[in-house]
């Protein structure tokens, strides 16, 4: 009898959550259709009648790559010292926000014994670092202090050191206390105990965020060209703007763009594989 | 040397350590004994000020302890070197600089930061690994060792801090009879050979009543024996353990105690090539 009284109770929930699931899926849908409707109400000239058009860009930067020949490769090296300027600015301002992340990873980790008033306090300037992308940043800077690369770099050392202070807080939190306690017994004062209690323990992690970091700035120094940040964003969008008759160029940048990404991608891939690996081995 | 005058230490509505009072009047080595959450590790961290007390006075000299702040206090706590039941050094580092560490009081920060020690403390701190018979480990990583030799690496480390007395808390809990034995072994030897006072919380009385000059019982927050191992009976232990007829001594008893020379030993007898395993 009681057994028989579980199965209903089971078969019911079973169909409730099945119901549930439908009610989700429906939901879903329909902010899709309405997200659709909307969006393509708002675009002039039609989604669906532009979807057909998809490939035409493409096609015709390719083919003026094709026409190029050989000297499509001399301009892939005409943008390598663009390239140069954008990784300059990812890798600048990966560095100085970093610095600045492990010091509000620091003051903003109980575990760590910082000073427990001021950890709400630089957890809420991280979130507020955090919340405005780069590209806001860079426009309001590059209108404050005119068109080039500086305002980029300070504006994605400012997203990075809020991005990157959250992760390594996070890293802080999971730390052994014991070595801590161990440099406490001995009198060693904070700075100490950090020094060496607690960077010894977070330093792959540590890499390995920044490593991860840095990939995603270099993307995101690419797109600053776009507001005048200088770079290959800035080559990108002139060539682009110029439309027919620069289709070898755009597609140069492409290459230069992709191969450098996919270099960076894979070099820091196989570092974070080391370095995470190296401190689960011991 | 250090008295503690009534002094307590509560965790909530939970009393720790409930008004106790005593003094170690020369450099002794002094076993606590009791159950687990009698209030042995707290009444040590009070002395090394890791845990604070809620009230009383712990005097070293005509010092008030208790009442230190900032860079005297972490003075202080240089000057009571604690070795831990899970050594708490710092695994990813090599044991030398592990056992350097012991100096960092010494040292201004900016130098410390920058990893900058003296050619003194290196020389100290081999010295100090020697004697424990570990220095061929030097270079390796502390969390490459075995637990014995982690103990040992942490030992080193209190000696470099050149301490008035060194309080262990529970250092054998964590380790099989052999690596027990050799540690017991050497903080016996540093005790008789450099007087220094050595406060030790056991689990095992055979251990106490092996190595140590006095014997001090804890129960429930509060000091039940205080006298030398050989007035500690089964009398005695049953109201230290709050058991009852059936308490076998036995089972606090380890292999290390069969053949532990303890107290019989000669100062100085520690060499490497004895404590090795």
């Amino acid at each position: 009898m009681a057994v028989a009284a579980l199965e209903q109770e089971i078969l019911s929930l079973r169909k409730h959550r099945q119901l549930y699931s439908l009610i989700g899926l429906l939901l879903v849908v329909a902010v899709l259709v309405s997200g659709y409707s909307k969006a393509n109400s708002m675009n002039s000239g039609g989604f669906l009648q532009g979807l057909s058009k998809f490939f035409d860009y493409p096609g015709e930067i390719v083919a003026e790559a094709i026409d190029a020949g050989p000297a499509f490769f001399g301009q892939i090296l005409h943008f390598l010292p663009a390239m140069m300027e954008t990784l300059n600015i990812a890798l600048v301002a990966t560095l100085l926000g970093g610095a600045g992340a492990v010091v509000l990873a620091m003051a903003s980790t109980r575990n760590v014994d910082s000073w427990g008033p001021l950890i709400p306090v630089v957890r809420r300037i991280m979130d507020v670092m955090r919340a405005f992308p780069e590209l806001i940043i860079a426009l309001f800077l590059i209108f404050v202090l005119g068109s080039s690369p500086v305002p980029a770099m300070i504006a994605v050392a400012f997203h990075t050191a809020g991005a990157l202070g959250k992760l390594f807080s996070e890293v802080n939190d999971n730390i052994d206390r014991k070595p801590i306690e161990g440099l406490s017994a001995c009198g060693a004062n904070w700075l100490q105990r950090i020094r060496f209690a607690v960077l010894p323990q977070v330093a792959p992690n540590y890499l390995s965020y920044f490593l991860l970091r840095l990939e995603i700035n270099v993307r995101a120094s690419a797109i600053l060209g776009f507001v005048g940040a200088g770079g290959i964003g800035q080559e990108l969008r002139r060539t682009i703007g110029w439309g027919k008759g620069a289709g070898d160029e755009t597609a140069a940048i492409f290459v230069l763009l992709f191969i450098t990404i996919m270099i960076i991608d894979q070099l820091s891939s196989w570092l974070r594989g080391r370095l995470v690996g190296s401190s689960r081995a011991h | 040397m250090i008295q503690f005058r009534n002094v307590s230490k509560s965790f909530g509505a939970r009393t720790a350590v409930n008004g106790i009072s005593f003094g170690i009047d020369k450099p002794q080595m002094v076993g606590v004994i009791g159950r687990s959450g009698a209030g042995k590790s707290t009444l040590l961290r009070m002395i090394n000020r890791l845990t604070p007390a809620t009230s009383g006075q712990i005097l070293f000299g005509d010092r008030d302890i208790l009442s230190l702040k900032g860079a005297m206090m972490r003075r202080w706590q240089r000057d009571c070197a604690m070795v831990f039941q899970q050594f708490n050094l710092v695994p990813r580092l090599d044991v030398v600089t592990n056992v350097m560490l012991g100096r960092l009081n010494g040292h201004g920060t900016l130098k410390s930061l920058f990893n900058v020690f003296a050619e003194d403390d290196v020389r100290d701190a081999l010295a100090a690994l020697d004697r424990l018979g570990i220095a061929q480990e030097a270079t390796k990583r502390a969390e490459e060792l075995s637990g014995g030799q982690q103990q040992r690496v942490a030992i080193a480390r209190a000696l470099m801090q050149t301490p008035y007395m060194i309080l262990a808390d529970e250092p054998i809990a964590s380790l099989d009879p052999m690596n027990a034995k050799i540690v017991m072994d050497a903080l016996r030897e540093i005790h008789e050979r450099d007087g220094k006072m050595v406060i030790c919380n056991l689990h095992t009385l055979d251990t106490a009543r092996s190595y140590c000059d006095r014997v001090i019982g804890m129960r429930d927050g509060v000091l039940v024996f205080d006298g030398k191992p050989e007035e500690l009976t089964t009398q005695a232990a049953r109201e230290i353990y709050g058991a009852d007829e059936s308490f076998n001594e036995a089972a606090t008893s380890t292999a290390i105690d069969a053949g532990a020379p303890g107290r019989s030993r000669s100062a100085g007898a520690m060499s490497p090539a004895a404590v090795a395993v």
